[in-house]
């Protein structure tokens, strides 16, 4: 039998679209756990990266984050959550160490495009407020955060994109979300089975970035849209 | 982390350290093969897509989009969509790993050579440089500091996916934060993090220090 007869028979399976551990469950296991990460993440980070940004300090800051964050395995944080979760009694089967460790990928994007779209807000403009008698923040409110939207919102696209990504990931740490498929599909050595699962998780980080560039594009004004 | 437990002696077992050394340094070996063969393969086959792109402009968006479209794939499901076909190989995770360096690296070698000021190329001109010459002369070596950027973005991204190949049997450093994972062993987790980490970041200041020693120009200017 070839791999797309057993990925047709798996497609074909009720057992994949019904019962506790269907297709359903996965996806929503997946988007919850996702979802929630990057709105955590963004409320943490976005505080701090909006004042460092109004004060111009934030450049050093921003460019460490940049360069841990790509240096330290987004695998590696989930297996360390997930131990020190353990080790407090709540790891196995539940969803917080990946939603931890997703939260820990979810910031760093946020924190770093915040910052760099309110720098980026001409000097200019922000001394001409000032000079129409704006207070700091009002300036922050009403001149800065509009003007580094579309930049924090690539930020916010690069984090859900990427917690999407390493959601699948859970299923490394006894959870579930559709890398299931994946790493059950490796177990059982159903190639069926893995490429339902890889092709599930690949379509869903392509919906997810293809979706949230339209959004982005929708709520961005368009006096500052930024040519591509 | 020993801040947080306070026991750190059970945290990092340093006799399992020395029992596995030579483990170590195999899957040392391991990380550093795979990296270097996907970043390089990366940058051949980026460089020839860029080479396209310059020759024929049109061909950015879709070029750029179809990178991106494989950067966008989850490292996971990317293994998972190759092991039907190519096995439990370094295979599949050369292609996997190249296949994400592209996207970084055309752009940024694109961006370089764009990047090069258009009177600088008409210099060239004026000095009687053919239009192969000046490419390769002048606008390569002032493309250096952009490209080179990129392959440090790229390294130390493959550094870090591959760990996650320690799924499909290969891993490096992955191999211990997978193992450690599974059997609750925290030595092996921090060490496994910790070398990639460290693995990252040194690759990360060769490149820098490879940058200086090629483009000691930039360094002057910005000094």
């Amino acid at each position: 039998m070839n791999v797309l007869e057993q990925l047709i028979d798996f497609i074909m399976d009720p057992s994949t679209w019904t019962g506790p551990a269907s297709f359903w469950t996965r996806l929503f296991e997946h988007l919850w756990v996702s979802v929630a990460a990057t709105l955590i993440g963004i409320v943490l980070v976005f505080p701090l990266a909006l004042y460092l940004g109004h004060t111009k300090r934030g450049s050093q800051a921003a460019t460490a984050v940049v360069n841990v964050g790509r240096a330290v395995p987004s695998f590696g944080i989930l297996a360390v959550a997930f131990l020190i979760l353990v080790e407090f009694g709540a790891g196995v089967g539940t969803p917080w160490a990946v939603l931890v460790a997703l939260i820990a990928l979810a910031a760093p994007p946020v924190f770093t495009n915040t910052i760099a779209g309110i720098q980026s807000v001409d000097p200019a403009t922000v001394e001409a407020a000032r000079g129409m008698g704006l207070t700091g923040s009002q300036v922050l409110a009403r001149i800065e955060l509009p003007m580094a939207m579309p930049l924090v919102m690539e930020g916010i696209r690069i984090a859900f994109v990427q917690v999407i990504a390493t959601a699948t990931l859970g299923a490394l740490v006894a959870w579930g979300g559709l890398g299931r498929y994946i790493i059950d599909g490796f177990a059982v050595r159903d190639n069926g089975q893995i490429l339902f699962g890889a092709l599930a998780v690949g379509l869903l980080a392509i919906a997810a970035e293809v979706g949230f560039s339209l959004i982005q594009r929708a709520v961005t004004p368009r006096g500052l849209r930024v040519a591509r | 982390m020993s801040v947080v437990f306070g026991q750190a002696d059970q945290l990092l077992d340093w006799s399992w350290v020395e029992r596995n050394i030579g483990q170590i340094v195999d899957r040392t070996w391991e990380h550093l093969t795979l990296t270097g063969i996907s970043v390089a393969l990366g940058l051949v086959i980026s460089v020839l897509l860029a080479i396209v792109v310059l020759r024929w402009r049109w061909s950015y968006p879709p070029i750029t989009g179809a990178a991106g479209l494989l950067y966008t794939i989850p490292s996971l499901a990317l293994f998972a969509l190759l092991v039907p076909f190519t096995g439990l190989s370094q295979t599949t995770a050369v292609i996997a790993l190249t296949s994400y360096t592209l996207f970084i690296l055309i752009r940024n070698i694109v961006a370089g050579i764009d990047g090069v000021p258009a009177y600088v190329k008409e210099a060239a001109d004026g000095m009687g440089y053919t239009p192969r010459s000046r490419f390769w002369r002048i606008e390569v070596p002032l493309a250096l500091p952009a490209i080179v950027a990129g392959v440090r973005i790229a390294t130390v991204t493959t550094v870090g996916l591959v760990t996650v190949t320690a799924v499909i049997g290969l891993g490096g450093y992955g191999f211990f934060i997978l193992r450690g994972l599974n059997t609750f062993f925290w030595t092996q987790l921090i060490v496994g993090v910790l070398l990639s980490v460290v693995l990252a970041t040194i690759l990360d200041l060769a490149f820098v220090a490879l940058q200086a020693w090629l483009s000691p120009w930039s360094k002057r200017r910005a000094a």
